[in-house]
């Protein structure tokens, strides 16, 4: 993963926290399928380097707001704001945009009928056009980071679950997103592998990777996150740090939500 | 002795007496089939007409060199199948509004081209085409032929690889689109090889017809095969040649339909980690 430009000060610090350069900006995002409306007018921002977690009841849009970003799903209505520019225009290259935001899903989605390393050089061979041997070395340097090395030239059924999902994330920072979307990435998993997935992306956000991540996992939310936003009926209902929305949520659909986690033991 | 081995005895056993069963009924259907037509009242007649070894030898050499003509339309017309039907197919799979006149091209020709009997195409192009006087009237009847082939089993072959595209699940083009694949990139590198993969067995299917159907060209005037077995047969008043054209067919034919199960079984060996085998 290269080091990003940093918005403010050139000292290696992370931006001060009063005037954040937003690496993301969502204004009054309308998400429909047929009568449904999922997402309801979303507001979101998220800083260079913030990790923002989702949480949310299944079907409150979490994943959709995802897809939305990465312009998987076409939006009705708001606009999305990538570093200034703003993706959802008309006439935007998807691709192009697609490029900077790197996601990884539930089910990994990995190509099977590539081997481990093809599957994390092909965007970078195919898109951006690097030489096979910088690719490969690239790919390799960043499998071994996450103890997947002797893994790279097995097909990808050949893996376990936990090191599947960690290959779909070294696929997707291959490409040295501005902004990595995760999406339930452990819900998949056997109990005893999440946590192997887990310590990848707290590496990650130690690493500076501004992340905006849909997960179940309350424990880890609070752990990880810069931001908490508790997504309701397609609406954020309420936001704040961890410590805040885990132990005095303001909102009662948040309380109600926690209280639900908390009796299946998931906090 | 332990009981696995005990167990592994009995099994064997069980093995030996299921294929003595199997072999004693196999001899018993055909050893009566066989009496059945030895004993039919034009037995004789039949084998002078069809079995006779002498016009059998004589007949095989030259059969088997104008097969060699067949292998040239069939190889000639399959890779052109190949690719011509994957274009037919991705043309029918582009999505918007932009490219409905190509989605209806690709409908349109797969529907025409699969309810015209084959003999009439290869009519058509190999007498239609030197009509029109555009082409130089010398040109080899065999190459309209390869292209009537063409034409019939890409409209087939279309439709396989169709059904192969749509059986790759979507969050695959999700996965490559999301890391900034173009629509194209994403079916050349990601979509097509899992789908051709998944479609071998189909496709085979159609090419073993394309290449039965190269005895069809025979009827716009080039010597393969069966016009090659039609001269000896006139020649020798046996219907003998034909049975070597059988053979021929079957020869050919079956170690290519043992070769696509053997690349099945190892792609399935190379791609499924754990599962099932």
């Amino acid at each position: 993963m290269a080091a990003r430009p940093r918005s403010t000060g050139d000292d290696g610090r992370r931006p001060a926290l009063s005037a954040p350069a937003s690496a993301l900006e969502i204004v009054g995002l309308h998400k429909r399928f047929g009568k449904a409306e999922v997402l309801r007018g979303i507001e979101l921002s998220v800083a260079e380097h913030e990790v923002v977690c989702l949480i949310g009841a299944s079907g409150s849009g979490k994943s959709t707001l995802l897809r939305c970003i990465n312009l998987i799903e076409p939006i009705d209505a708001g606009r999305i704001v990538i570093e200034g520019e703003e993706i959802t225009a008309a006439g935007v290259d998807v691709d192009r945009i697609r490029r900077r935001i790197g996601i990884v899903f539930q089910a990994f989605n990995l190509f099977p009928h590539m081997s481990v390393l093809d599957n994390v050089t092909l965007a970078p061979r195919r898109v951006l056009h690097t030489p096979r041997r910088t690719a490969e070395g690239e790919a390799l340097e960043l499998l071994d980071r996450f103890g997947l090395a002797d893994r790279a030239s097995e097909v990808p059924d050949r893996l376990s679950g936990g090191q599947q999902q960690r290959v779909a994330i070294v696929r997707a920072l291959a490409m040295h997103p501005d902004l990595l979307l995760l999406d339930e990435v452990t819900s998949a998993l056997d109990p005893e592998l999440v946590a192997e997935v887990l310590s990848v992306i707290r590496e990650l956000a130690a690493g500076g990777m501004t992340m905006l991540i849909a997960t179940h996992e309350m424990g880890f939310a609070r752990e990880i996150a810069d931001r908490v936003c508790f997504l309701d009926a397609g609406v954020i209902a309420e936001e704040g740090p961890p410590e805040r929305l885990f132990s005095d949520p303001q909102e009662a659909r948040t309380r109600q939500f926690l209280q639900r986690i908390i009796a299946a033991g998931r906090l | 002795m332990t009981r696995g081995s005990l167990r592994a005895t009995r099994a064997g056993g069980r093995a030996v007496r299921s294929n003595a069963i199997a072999l004693a009924s196999t001899v018993v259907v055909f050893g009566l089939l066989a009496w059945v037509v030895v004993h039919a009242p034009g037995w004789p007649a039949v084998r002078d007409s069809f079995l006779d070894p002498v016009v059998f030898a004589r007949a095989l050499p030259g059969i088997a060199g104008a097969f060699l003509v067949n292998i040239q339309l069939f190889v000639s017309a399959e890779i052109l199948v190949l690719g011509f039907g994957l274009v037919l197919a991705i043309m029918r799979g582009l999505p918007g509004p932009l490219f409905l006149p190509l989605r209806v091209l690709s409908t349109a020709y797969t529907d025409v081209f699969r309810a015209l009997p084959g003999v009439l195409v290869i009519y058509v192009v190999g007498f239609g085409i030197p009509g029109l006087g555009l082409v130089d009237p010398r040109t080899d009847q065999r190459l309209y032929g390869i292209l009537a082939l063409t034409l019939i089993y890409s409209a087939y072959v279309s439709e396989v690889y169709r059904a192969g595209i749509d059986s790759v699940h979507p969050s695959q083009e999700a996965a490559a689109r999301s890391l900034g694949l173009g629509r194209f990139q994403t079916l050349r590198h990601v979509i097509v090889p899992q789908a051709v993969r998944r479609v071998i067995p189909p496709l085979l299917n159609d090419f073993i017809g394309l290449q039965k159907d190269t005895v069809l060209v025979s009827f716009i005037g080039v010597v393969e095969i069966f016009r090659t077995a039609q001269i000896k047969q006139a020649a020798s008043f046996s219907f003998t040649p034909y049975l070597a054209v059988a053979l021929v067919f079957i020869v050919v034919t079956i170690p290519l339909a043992r070769f696509t199960d053997w690349l099945l079984a190892r792609d399935r060996r190379a791609t499924m980690g754990g599962g099932l085998r």
